[in-house]
């Protein structure tokens, strides 16, 4: 079983993190369709970290000896998940950036000429 | 038909006829029905200047609709409905437009209900109008689960607006210079007409519904398929619940 310890300290950083995620979406520092990754992260946390049962359920499943040890485990991969997330985000957010960049220049070019052919 | 609707958007009303009044239509890939949706803006009310909005389509959308006559804005990317629509009242705003509607360029929008959208904002007694689709019965088809959901963000936005809101989803809307500049400065990504509608409320702008038959989108898709339907639901009862919290500050008259 987890030590009552454990639980406890990864409750309150589960309750800690989700507050500060929904504070930065409040903000507008944090968009919900970023957001939504990490409160699940939380919420997975937080619910493990209360239902004791579960997570030596789970830690049992996957043969893991120590059940804080699975929390851990869990918790690493939503974090690799919201990385990958990340990743794709930024892929989409540079295939952008170079459409505009390219944009603009067809378009200061444009201006450049029309302002040359107009008389002074 | 169209010229009977004609008559009485500007013939009983004259302030209309000197209001300056612009369709906003967003389009994605619509090049097979956006220049019907234009002729028929054009039947119900010629003096709406039209602009369109061609949220990154890969058809010729934009070519299509350049031939036509209207104000043609390029978005370089797709953006989502939500940022092509704000780019169209950006367009609205910043040329001096009073009265704006919302058309969609897929032609589910009938602009022969134009005139019942307009009619309150000219009477004064609304900022926002939607055409809803719910108290006409007929026009208007739906997967089983997003006719749920449509329910239950019409029963919390009812809520949360302290009004009775049937049809919050609908993009079948006509705002006034009001609500021009709260869309062009603050319109939700994406799904945004839930969140649109309760942040017009925040703003201490009154919305009222009136019913419309919609008719059934001849091409493209609705942006929500069956797949996307809970990231919506989570995402847009998220955006709902932080609304409640923040604080807005939008300045509606003119500088």
């Amino acid at each position: 079983m987890t030590p009552f310890r454990v639980s406890i300290a990864a409750g309150v950083a589960a309750v800690i993190l989700l507050l500060v995620i929904l504070e930065l979406i409040r903000s507008r520092r944090l968009q919900e369709r970023y957001a939504l990754l990490w409160l699940l992260t939380g919420i997975v946390i937080l619910v493990l970290s209360a239902w004791r049962g579960a997570l030596s359920g789970l830690a049992d499943l996957v043969g893991i000896a120590y059940p804080p040890s699975a929390l851990f485990v869990l918790a690493s991969l939503f974090v690799l998940l919201v990385l990958l997330h990340y990743s794709t985000v930024i892929s989409k957010l540079s295939d952008q950036n170079r459409v505009l960049a390219q944009r603009l220049a067809m378009l200061e070019h444009r201006l450049r000429q029309q302002e040359s052919e107009e008389p002074v | 038909m169209a010229e009977a609707v004609q008559q009485v958007v500007t013939r009983g009303e004259p302030a209309l006829a000197r209001c300056r009044r612009i369709a906003i239509v967003p389009a994605f890939n619509e090049e097979r029905t956006i220049v019907r949706v234009i002729d028929e803006i054009r039947a119900v009310d010629p003096g709406f200047e039209i602009v369109v909005v061609d949220d990154g389509s890969s058809d010729r959308t934009a070519l299509v609709a350049e031939r036509a006559g209207v104000h043609v804005l390029r978005l370089p990317f797709n953006l989502g409905i939500g940022g092509a629509v704000q780019t169209g009242y950006q367009y609205a705003r910043d040329n001096g437009f009073e009265l704006a509607v919302q058309v969609d360029g897929d032609g589910q929008h009938d602009p022969r209900e134009i005139a019942a959208l307009v009619e309150p904002i000219m009477a004064g007694t609304a900022d926002m109008v939607v055409g809803t689709r719910f108290a006409t019965g007929g026009g208007y088809r739906g997967t089983h689960l997003r006719r749920v959901g449509i329910h239950v963000f019409a029963g919390l936005v009812s809520l949360m607006v302290r009004q009775r809101v049937t049809d919050t989803t609908s993009g079948f809307r006509a705002v006034n210079r009001k609500g021009i500049r709260l869309f062009a400065a603050e319109y939700p990504s994406d799904y945004p007409e839930v969140e649109a509608t309760v942040v017009l409320s925040r703003h201490g702008l009154q919305m009222v519904e009136v019913p419309v038959v919609m008719r059934i989108r001849e091409t493209g898709s609705s942006s929500i398929t069956a797949l996307r339907s809970v990231y919506y639901m989570v995402k847009v009862l998220l955006a709902l619940f932080i609304g409640l919290f923040r604080r807005y500050s939008t300045e509606l008259e003119e500088p």
